[in-house]
């Protein structure tokens, strides 16, 4: 077809359009003219339509107004919840020093709540070393370690520490609480594993928190629990393989909240086949287990270099306060400036340090400190399994010795209420026991019991005294 | 000369004055000995060293009941001399009653958690300390920060806080706690108190403060910064501060109302599974207490405040005559001056050392990468001698540094001669 038939076709077609009726439609029966017009008109209608925006309500930001009428309105919780009796809870008053025997009320009582695992308390060489420190340096070392706060007994102290575990080097904390929570997150970040025994401290778990690395309990002591979370991982890396990051194990070496030791050497070699690092927080087991009273590592006779990092708290044995991490040169140096509790925090008071350089060398030269605890230990547990109604938990060579009822009242507040009756008729009786509490904060789930410290230089008649007391005690309120 | 020879041979010296302390290298231990003034450690009341009242007492506590009481507060490290000391703090303090912790850091780190958890809010100044950090981290808590020491925008930021609800969810926070500092260390700046106090108390938010730089050094007392902005401490809920600076021990304490303390005896993993503070280190603070408020007899408390004030305040004007920009308020016994340039924190400390001061220098991270900071810590023990030392070294080595970054004010040689 030309160009000219094409334009001539719709001229006419137009023309067509134009001339046709303005309305032909048949609308409901009714005849309506000028149909073009009407489609037209439709078309435009329905054109307009979809053009139109659909219904939105406007997102308007709150009015002064409405923000002051919500704040009016909220009511917060109030600081503390309700002081409930068991809140009110009085702790013993001591009027002497915590030795194997203490005053409390104008009595003397024996002491088995305090962890003076070597009897340390009251040693005169630890006192002198503190009276010459007290003179030289005043009470406080006013700074942090970074700020002019490090004393040369600091240093002494580290070198000293390092030199009887056998490590390259040593870090001092000014709080054996702060040790653990400042450790382990120096080490461990997000994104890293760390595989922990659930029966941890406070301190390890709160160290645990602040790291934000990921968190997998095994547990409590169950060696091939710890095996199966170290299998999982394996198999896990096997199949995923995600990007290297760091692993530890944490453990402790006598857990402060069971008294039960850990199989340390069976960690070292499940760390090594699955390589992992471990964390032993020797809190309860330094100057206690160990041909020269270095630790747990050393009865078990594992060389310190397989344990890459020992924490401890100097609040135990060593008849302190304060605490240390120990282990390579690498680790010590990275917490000087990462170690938020070194960093931050003053440093310890030099008495306090002084008083533990003392005692590490009282626990060189003297021996015989370890196996009267030794006996001592074996001699209560003797005496305390006779007790009808309790049962003894805890490791056999554990200083910390746990009583729990035999028989549960069905609940732990139930428990402890009957425990917390005993301890209170033993403190009538001059013998100063302890229930351990638990805080609410505290993840840990284990049962709680009276928790005996036993020490070097209880005697034994003390010792005797004690358990025959108890059963006493036991007996008239298990039998009520 | 013949003490230089002396201690190269690495001799120790044993004699200890009150004011200086011996230097010794950290990093390498070359066993080598130098006589410095102190500018650097937190002893505003000179209570740092060996005093008349309280080493003798604190002596005797030892005797009495050892270093330590190998036991948490809980089991049996509660003495009767801990007690005396809550209850001094207390009375001191203004509030019905405290507890006390065996370190400063452990104070915080333990107690936020305990007061506030999962559905509450933390709002904290921008500039707080890593103990505070570390106890909001701790406690599960929501945290915001609001621009350092600037009521309004705390005042913007609580608005907000409370009309969004928590994230995500929308429900209302279970609670808000604000936390804020006395005297801010790296500042030097007192905090604007009573107008924080009266923003948080119109959003009925909780307010808790750490006083751990102030309290002993703040005040006409020394009873921190509610007494120098004049607060009602019953205003603030949780007052906090350490032993460590002014009482120069080591601890800390919190203060609250009678509820508020025995709730936290029973829940603060501080109190529970730590070690109770060290017997001679609560003597030192109850000695000190004494000697502050005036009950050792003398008037020595009244003297150490009014001369902490006084060479604080004589050691800023003549910092400031001098050309160095220095930062903080007038009352504050701690003083940053500005150093800005990274390289020059090296060279101003072991210049400083070289003629016998020591003071601290502050770089990246505790402050912004280009504020980096001297520091210097004034005690009531300093003598105008002391501070004129001082002074002439700062002066010396600020020219060499090319500190003085602001014009002097007169001839600093003129004010000396004086």
């Amino acid at each position: 077809m030309t160009m000219g038939g094409m334009v001539q076709n719709l001229t006419e077609s137009l023309a067509t359009m134009l001339d046709a009726p303005l309305a032909d439609a048949v609308v409901f029966g009714f005849h309506i003219d000028g149909h073009f017009l009407l489609e037209t008109l439709l078309v435009v209608a329905i054109a307009f339509l979809l053009l139109q925006k659909s219904y939105q309500p406007q997102k308007r930001p709150l009015t002064e107004q409405e923000v002051d009428q919500l704040c009016e309105e909220w009511v917060p919780e109030p600081l503390h919840p309700p002081i409930t009796k068991e809140m009110e809870y009085n702790p013993p008053v001591l009027e002497s020093a915590a030795g194997p025997r203490t005053v409390v009320n104008g009595k003397s009582v024996i002491n088995l709540s305090s962890t003076n695992y070597l009897g340390l308390i009251g040693n005169s060489k630890i006192k002198e070393a503190c009276n010459a420190a007290l003179e030289k340096y005043g009470v406080g070392s006013c700074g942090p370690r970074g700020f002019y706060g490090t004393i040369d007994v600091h240093l002494d102290l580290e070198a000293k520490i390092a030199q009887f575990l056998g490590t390259p080097d040593t870090i001092l904390y000014s709080y054996g609480l702060a040790t653990a929570s400042s450790a382990i997150p120096a080490f461990c970040k997000r994104g890293d594993l760390i595989i922990a025994d659930e029966g941890v401290s406070w301190g390890i778990q709160n160290g645990l928190l602040l790291s934000r690395s990921t968190i997998k309990y095994f547990k409590h002591n169950d060696i091939s629990s710890l095996e199966k979370r170290l299998e999982e991982v394996f198999q896990e890396d096997q199949r995923k393989r995600k990007a290297l990051n760091r692993r530890f194990i944490v453990v402790e070496a006598i857990y402060q909240n069971s008294g039960l030791m850990a199989p340390l050497d069976e960690i070292v070699r499940l760390k090594e086949k699955y390589r992992f690092r471990i964390f032993v927080d020797e809190s309860n087991s330094i100057g206690i287990f160990g041909k020269n009273g270095r630790g747990l590592f050393e009865h078990l006779n594992i060389p310190v270099e397989k344990i890459d990092i020992i924490i401890a708290a100097m609040g135990n044995a060593l008849a302190s306060v304060g605490g240390f991490c120990s282990g390579s040169s690498k680790v010590v140096d990275h917490q000087r400036l990462s170690g938020a509790g070194y960093c931050f925090s003053a440093s310890l008071p030099p008495f306090l340090a002084s008083a533990s350089i003392a005692a590490v060398e009282i626990i060189q030269q003297d021996r015989e400190r370890q196996k009267m605890l030794q006996e001592n230990v074996a001699f209560l547990r003797r005496n305390l399994s006779e007790i009808p109604g309790l049962t003894l938990g805890s490791d056999p060579l554990s200083p910390l010795v746990y009583l729990y009822l035999a028989k549960s009242s069905g609940s732990f507040a139930g428990d402890n209420a009957i425990l917390q009756k005993i301890v209170d008729q033993m403190l009538e009786k001059s013998v100063l026991l302890t229930l351990k509490k638990r805080s609410v904060l505290d993840k840990c789930k284990l049962p709680t019991g009276i928790r005996i410290a036993v020490s070097a230089s209880h005697e034994k008649s003390d010792l005797l005294a004690v358990s025959l007391s108890l059963k006493e005690v036991v007996q008239s309120i298990l039998s009520s | 000369m013949k003490m230089r020879n002396l201690l190269r041979e690495g001799i120790w010296t044993q004699h200890f004055k009150k004011r200086f302390l011996l230097m010794k290298c950290i990093s390498s231990r070359t066993y080598q000995n130098q006589r410095c003034l102190n500018l650097s450690s937190y002893n505003y009341l000179g209570f740092a060293a060996s005093d008349e009242y309280c080493t003798p007492r604190v002596m005797e506590s030892l005797e009495t009941f050892s270093p330590s009481t190998c036991s948490t507060r809980i089991d049996c490290g509660t003495t009767v001399i801990h007690q005396e000391l809550e209850e001094m703090v207390a009375r001191f303090v203004g509030k019905p009653a405290a507890m006390v912790y065996g370190m400063g850091f452990a104070t915080n780190s333990t107690t936020l958690p305990a007061l506030i958890g999962k559905g509450g809010l933390i709002i904290s100044d921008s500039l707080n300390h890593s103990s505070i950090v570390a106890g909001a981290r701790g406690s599960g808590a929501k945290v915001q920060v609001f621009q350092h020491n600037t009521p309004s925008h705390l005042e913007q930021v609580l608005r907000e806080a409370i009309a969004e609800g928590q994230p995500r969810t929308r429900r209302p926070w279970k609670k808000i706690i604000v936390v804020v500092e006395g005297i801010y260390s790296m500042e030097g700046e007192l905090c604007r108190l009573s107008e924080i106090v009266s923003v948080t108390q119109k959003y009925k938010a909780y307010i808790y403060l750490d006083e751990a730089h102030s309290i002993g050094a703040i005040g006409k007392t020394g009873r921190g910064v509610c007494e120098h902005d004049g607060v009602d401490p019953a205003k603030i809920d949780v007052m906090m501060g350490t032993f460590t600076k002014s009482f120069g021990s080591c601890g800390g304490y919190i203060a609250g109302s009678k509820e508020l303390i025995t709730y936290l005896k029973h829940v603060s993993p501080g109190h529970i599974y730590a070690t109770s503070m060290s017997p001679p280190a609560v003597q030192q603070v109850i000695s000190a207490l004494k000697v502050i408020l005036g009950e050792d007899g003398s008037d020595r408390g009244a003297r150490k405040l009014a001369q902490v004030r006084e060479n604080s305040n004589y050691f800023r004007q003549e910092l400031r005559r001098m050309g160095c920009e220095v930062l903080g308020d007038e009352n504050s016994p701690v003083m940053p001056f500005m150093l800005y340039n990274p390289a020059k924190i090296p060279a101003f400390s072991r210049e400083c050392l070289k003629r016998n001061v020591a003071v601290v220098t502050v770089g990246f991270p505790a402050t912004p990468l280009l504020l980096a900071r001297a520091r210097v810590c004034i005690s009531a023990s300093h003598t105008k001698e002391d501070l004129d030392l001082g002074l002439e070294v700062i002066s010396e080595v600020s020219d060499m540094a090319h500190l003085k970054y602001f014009p002097q004010m007169e001839s600093f040689s003129k004010v000396k001669s004086v």
